[in-house]
């Protein structure tokens, strides 16, 4: 099986690599790139823990191929804080106590982020339909929603 | 978690996608999405030796009325759909259905094309490519041909598509005045597939009584269910409660599913009669009448 | 205890501080066990039985290994020549890590790929051949437990039936008397279906063995190292593992909730590989493997039977329950107490007269029990009690929560003896419950059900108010394998007045790292942001049982007290010496002591603790540090009330939760934006269960509910917008007056949520309904009662 050499931007550098064609995104990220900040919860696309941004679209990395991913622009947690400041959604995440174990934050951040990127001011449900596809079994969801309401406050 | 090694190619054009699926034969599939197809080679479920990556043939992704026609290119993604406004105005039974499918996560990567050719008939949009008698637009090694929509689906998994034919275009036709459509799905929580749903497209006359009506059923059965004895008995006919709760009782009975962690038999057919209910209801409703 | 005694500098009990772990997690710099790599680190995935029961024909290797990059393939045989093949389980059962010959539940372990990449392992699993040749299968515990029944574990030389463990407690005679001579007996037969706890991180480890230094380093997904540290010097001594070579560091662990207690055939099989290769062998388990394969909780078959006279006073309680544990008893029980706390299951009720016993059976299953946020088996005790609680109101045509007024027991009793033995340390359930009841306005929406009841619509108000039961305890009733369930705090205080405290429990996303530091601040006035906190490696942290059970607060937040004492009571003698007073005229604040009356002189703890190691008083040993290990006198009893509101869907069966509201009571509140967030999270895991989640199994052992394509986890949209509140009866016997709260949620809300369903239907006859109550059990309902739409 031939390997393909890919060039990905990721979190503002431009990271190359030479894989395997089924080489899943979250492992390029996470082993080739050693970014360990993007989670893997399942192995049925269901958990999101996996999420990152993709060319301004959250997306399951579990479920896109390396390969797939050549020549775009990658986001991941690690990427969120900007010259020492933190994303108002990782402000919001620590003010709230939106996060327990941590395990499923990156994931839920990288998700919310984009969310308020297209909408300056989410409604509740607005918010729930956006983590919809990210699943938490510590915090019951509530100061999620409440650590978002807090970031685009901020943005505003 | 780890799919078995493929190897992978990506082509320009949809003629240099032919050519390749043309020699890989049964060892070559296509990747639109991913969203159904990487999941099952996680799972190892299935294995190709050959991986068509059809994701940045240009040319594939719009929304536009045209020639009597919606006309929606097969790699438009669920989002785009979803954020479309003429999607939402005109075509609800499209914006029903495309927010209930799977998650926001998974609709950034899904296709319209990938979601009607799967042949997986959990798949929400086939029911709805039924429901409104839609023509869909493929490309081969001959070049390109139309199917209608009940043409198409053939077994699990199986549709009209030969190995080396790609989904190019979904073609809907502009819904004539007083016409209306629904799509309803109950499932067990977000992210799952029906329990029973049922999509709904009907034209009313200037009477308010049903000149044309298309109603199908997902995750009914192997394929796709095409109620055509309900839709068949709505025609001419007012649709009053009783009405409705008649063609809904047909359309159930054409629901053939199977017993699982979303309901027995009984329930999925029982539950494939709200649906179609509730779609018919809602239909109507958008079509002017009561 | 309402305002906090400390300023926000200091931030001791009562501030809602911003937790001190949440940095490194926004930042995704968490070190979870998979983000460790170590140099020259291999990779271990497993080859899994697709049959339930089976014998092992033939194990072909060879496809596998000649795949380039896997090094071998770890079999049963091969771990026998070590004698590792079997293990004890921590209810000191015996199971197997690798099996010989006869494998035992679907998905079990049958042989491990080791290999160089995470990939080539897999491909190595996918290429091992095995040939089984299927057995007959038992999944029916009443079954396994009929006379005559085959006996599942032939490995047991004597055993001649499939009963694991019969356990009891009460008096059944009396019991029975009592019963009978009641007016009125509700009976329900009330299943409380196998779920898993599905935390969002699998189980793994890095086993690291150091040839050189005959040292083992195990990275591991636990919420017990120490135990898990002493259990592997016990089982591989004699393979050369010696406890004072032994390292267990679980670091950052991505939720818990009781899944990662067991230890599992995976982390042996790594460890094995590991001593005899000399490399780092790193296993990741992938959640088809974790829901299929780790331990299970419930699977609890109860006959509930609870007497009453006709005015409600309720009289008599007896429960019968058949226990599915899967082929070996590995739940992590305390050893006294194999069915865990469940003689709980009289609950907040002064109940004279009460027998519970459970006849525990093997089937072919994975093994468990008590691996999801239960309190060890109080769900279940508590859905007992309360579900017939609801069904005595509605045979009695009483209101629930008058009912429950009626039979609690009240303030004044406490200390309660109960009578299955339990002295419950203090409550105001009465209190609990019309707080709900009034946050939720309780009246307005009975009326509300009355009128949508004329018109048809079917809504439904349930109400759980549960007793806890927490902090496992007291050395007289409490080991698990034997070691004595105390726990631990060793505070060190360096010369600049900062702190150093670790603990014998491990934190799962409790906050421990925030909570412990406030109870230093508390006790000693040394600011919690001074105070560093760290748990997990046995090289360091003093010995502990781990935190699971909600027993963290209850036992090492007693000893982190107690060890602050002892170093306040050092550091007054160097007060005492710097300010030339006696002890005795000195008064203490948060962070100073000064001299009675003269509130100038004054020496702060940064003072005395720089002193501790530069001007200490002749005759006293430098530092200022202190251990403690904390027996607890008594368990911890929190308790709450939480009331429900659902709406039905008459066509589907679709049951939606309107409003939940949970008044909790855990005594003291250490950080009460930490606790609120743990009732958060397990009123989310207590939904789950009661409408979602679900394992079972079909006649021949196969799974359903083994992956996230059909075990139901609850997404933000099908997890309502949980309102919170609380009361404060603080524990008489905990050094700061605080219990437990980590589970109490998911023991409350099930119970809550189906008796709302319940109630909703209840004018149609309905007494009952399993959880988890899917809208096609609802549907079932409604189409025999004549009222589905």
């Amino acid at each position: 099986m031939a390997k393909h050499k890919i060039s990905v931007t990721i979190n503002g550098a431009v990271r190359e690599a030479e894989i395997e064609s089924r080489l899943l995104l979250v492992h390029l990220i996470r082993e080739d790139f050693r970014m360990t900040g993007t989670h893997i919860g399942c192995d049925t696309s269901h958990c999101g823990a996996c999420t990152v941004i993709l060319d301004g679209n959250p997306v399951k990395s579990c479920t896109v191929l390396a390969v797939q991913a050549d020549g775009a622009k990658i986001t991941t947690v690690e990427g969120l804080e900007q010259g020492g400041k933190l994303h108002p959604v990782q402000e919001g995440f620590h003010e709230k106590h939106g996060l327990q174990c941590g395990f499923c934050t990156p994931g839920m951040l990288m998700t919310t982020s984009a969310l308020l990127e297209r909408n300056k001011n989410p409604s509740e449900q607005e918010i729930r339909e956006a983590i919809s596809g990210n699943l938490c079994r510590c915090t019951g969801y509530v100061n999620i929603v409440k650590a978002v309401q807090y970031a685009a406050e901020k943005m505003r | 978690m780890i799919p078995a090694a493929f190897d992978y190619h990506r082509p320009g054009t949809l003629d240099e996608a032919v050519k390749l699926l043309s020699s890989y034969g049964d060892q070559g599939k296509v990747l639109s999405g991913g969203m159904s197809l990487l999941p099952s080679l996680k799972l190892r479920l299935g294995s190709y030796a050959h991986l068509v990556d059809i994701g940045r043939i240009p040319g594939l992704d719009y929304i536009k009325e045209e020639g009597g026609f919606l006309r929606i290119g097969a790699l438009t993604r669920q989002s785009t759909l979803e954020r479309s406004d003429l999607i939402r105005t005109k075509y609800p039974i499209l914006a029903d259905a495309v927010s209930l499918i799977a998650d926001p996560l998974v609709r950034n990567r899904g296709t319209l094309g990938g979601n009607i050719a799967n042949g997986d008939p959990g798949n929400d949009q086939p029911a709805i490519a039924l429901a409104v008698g839609a023509t869909l637009v493929a490309r081969g090694p001959k070049g390109e041909r139309s199917i209608a929509a009940n043409q198409f689906y053939k077994g699990l998994y199986e549709t009209a598509l030969a190995r080396n034919e790609i989904l190019t275009e979904i073609r809907i036709p502009l819904p004539a005045a007083r016409s209306g459509g629904a799509y309803a799905k109950l499932k067990r929580k977000t992210g799952d597939f029906a329990v029973a749903a049922a999509a709904v497209q009907l034209t009313l006359n200037a009477k308010g009584a049903v000149d044309r009506a298309g109603i199908a059923l997902t995750n009914a059965a192997l394929t796709p269910v095409e109620a055509s004895d309900a839709a068949k008995f709505l025609i001419g006919k007012m649709p009053d409660d009783k009405t409705i709760a008649e063609a809904a009782k047909l359309a159930a009975a054409k629901s053939a599913p199977g017993a699982d962690r979303r309901g027995s038999v009984e329930y999925k057919k029982d539950m494939a009669r709200v649906m179609v209910t509730r779609a018919l209801r809602k239909a109507v409703q958008r079509a002017g009448g009561k | 205890m309402s305002e906090p005694r400390t300023d926000a500098k200091i931030c001791g009990m009562g501030h809602s501080m911003k937790r001190k772990e949440d940095p490194r997690f926004i930042r995704g710099q968490g070190r979870y066990i998979d983000d460790h790599v170590l140099p020259g680190m291999l990779y271990m995935d497993i080859v899994r039985s697709p049959y339930a029961h089976a014998k092992i024909k033939k194990i072909d290797t060879s496809k596998a290994l000649k795949i380039p990059g896997v090094l071998a393939v770890i079999d049963g045989p091969t771990l026998a020549k070590y004698n590792l093949h079997w293990m004890p389980t921590l209810s000191s059962d015996t199971q197997m890590v690798l099996p010989i010959d006869e494998v035992m539940y679907q998905a079990q372990e049958v042989c491990a790929v080791i290999a160089t990449e995470r990939y080539i392992a897999a491909d190595g699993v996918d290429a091992v051949e095995v040939e089984y040749e299927p057995l007959p299968v038992m999944v029916d515990p009443f079954k396994s437990l009929a006379p005559g029944a085959p006996i599942l574990r032939k490995d047991k030389k004597d055993k001649k039936d499939n009963l694991a463990f019969h356990w009891e407690a009460g008096d059944k005679a009396d019991t029975d008397r009592a019963l009978a001579a009641s007016d009125v007996v509700v009976s329900e037969n009330i299943y409380l279906p196998r779920i898993h706890v599905a935390s969002m991180e699998t189980c793994g480890c890095i086993a690291d063995f150091d040839t050189a230094q005959g040292k083992l380093t195990v990275y591991m997904t636990t919420q017990a190292p120490h135990a898990v540290r002493t259990v592997l010097a016990l089982v591989a001594g004699h393979v050369g593992l010696s406890e004072e070579k032994i390292r267990i560091v679980s670091p950052d662990i991505g939720g818990g909730f009781g899944g990662k207690v067991p230890v599992y055939p995976g982390y042996v099989i790594a460890i094995a590989a590991s001593v005899v290769i000399g490399k780092p062998v790193k296993w990741i388990e992938d959640r088809m493997e974790n829901l299929q394969a780790d331990s299970f909780a419930r699977d609890y078959h109860m006959k509930v039977e609870l007497g009453a006279k006709k005015d409600g006073t309720m009289t008599s309680l007896k429960i019968k329950t058949v226990a599915d544990h899967g082929y070996t008893n590995a739940s992590a029980n305390p050893s006294k107490f194999p069915a865990g706390l469940f003689s709980i299951c009289t609950g907040s009720y002064d109940l004279k007269h009460a027998f519970c016993e459970v006849d525990a059976a093997y089937t072919h299953k994975p093994p468990g029990g008590v691996a999801y946020r239960c309190s060890f088996r109080v769900t279940e005790a508590a859905h007992a009690i309360e579900r017939a609680t609801d069904a005595l109101a509605q045979k009695l045509n009483m209101d629930p929560a008058e009912l429950r007024m009626k039979n609690f027991i009240k303030p004044e009793q406490f200390p309660y003896k109960s009578v299955l033995g339990w002295e419950y340390d203090s409550g105001n359930y009465a209190g609990a419950l019309k707080k709900a009841m009034e946050t939720i306005g309780y009246d307005a929406l009975r009326k509300e059900q009355a009128e949508k009841r004329k018109k048809g619509e079917l809504m439904g108000i349930g109400i759980c108010s549960f007793t806890e039961i927490v902090g496992a305890g007291p050395s007289k009733q409490f080991d698990i394998l034997g070691i004595k369930m105390f726990d631990s705090a060793e505070i060190r205080v360096h010369p600049t007045g900062k702190a150093m405290a670790r603990f014998g429990t491990k934190s799962q996303g409790q906050g421990h790292e925030t909570t412990y530091a406030q109870i230093v601040a508390e006790e000693l006035g040394i600011p919690a942001a001074h105070v560093q906190v760290e748990e997990g490696d046995t090289d360091t942290a003093p010995y502990g049982l781990g935190t699971y059970a909600s027993r963290s607060t209850p036992t090492s937040g007693a000893a982190c007290a107690l060890a602050a004492r002892k170093i306040r009571d050092k550091a007054k003698k160097i007060a005492a010496h710097l300010l030339e007073v006696s002890e005795n005229d000195l008064e203490w604040e948060p962070g100073k002591f000064s001299v009675k009356g003269a509130p100038q002189k004054s020496k702060t703890i940064q003072e005395c603790a720089f002193a501790a190691y530069t001007n200490h008083p002749q005759g006293m040993e430098a530092g200022l540090e202190a251990t403690h290990y904390y027996d607890p006198p008594n368990l911890t009893f929190p308790f709450g009330s939480y009331i429900c509101v659902v709406d039905i869907d008459r066509g589907t069966g679709d049951v939606k939760v309107r409003r939940f509201v949970a008044i909790d009571d855990c005594g003291n509140i250490i950080n009460p934006m930490i606790v609120q967030g743990q009732i958060h999270g397990g009123l989310n895991q207590g939904l789950a269960p009661a409408l979602y989640e679900e394992i079972s199994y079909d006649d021949e052992g196969n799974i359903s509910g083994g992956s996230f394509l059909d075990y139901y986890v609850p997404t933000s949209l099908e997890s309502p917008s949980w309102e919170t509140g609380h009361t404060v009866t603080p524990s008489p016997h905990h050094p700061f007056g605080a219990k437990g709260v980590g589970e109490s949620a998911t023991v409350g809300a099930p119970p809550a949520i189906a008796n709302a369903v319940v109630d909703a239907l209840r004018h149609l006859g309905v007494t009952h309904l399993d959880i988890p109550i899917t809208p096609e059990k609802v549907w079932q309902v409604l189409k025999n009662k004549g009222v589905a739409e």
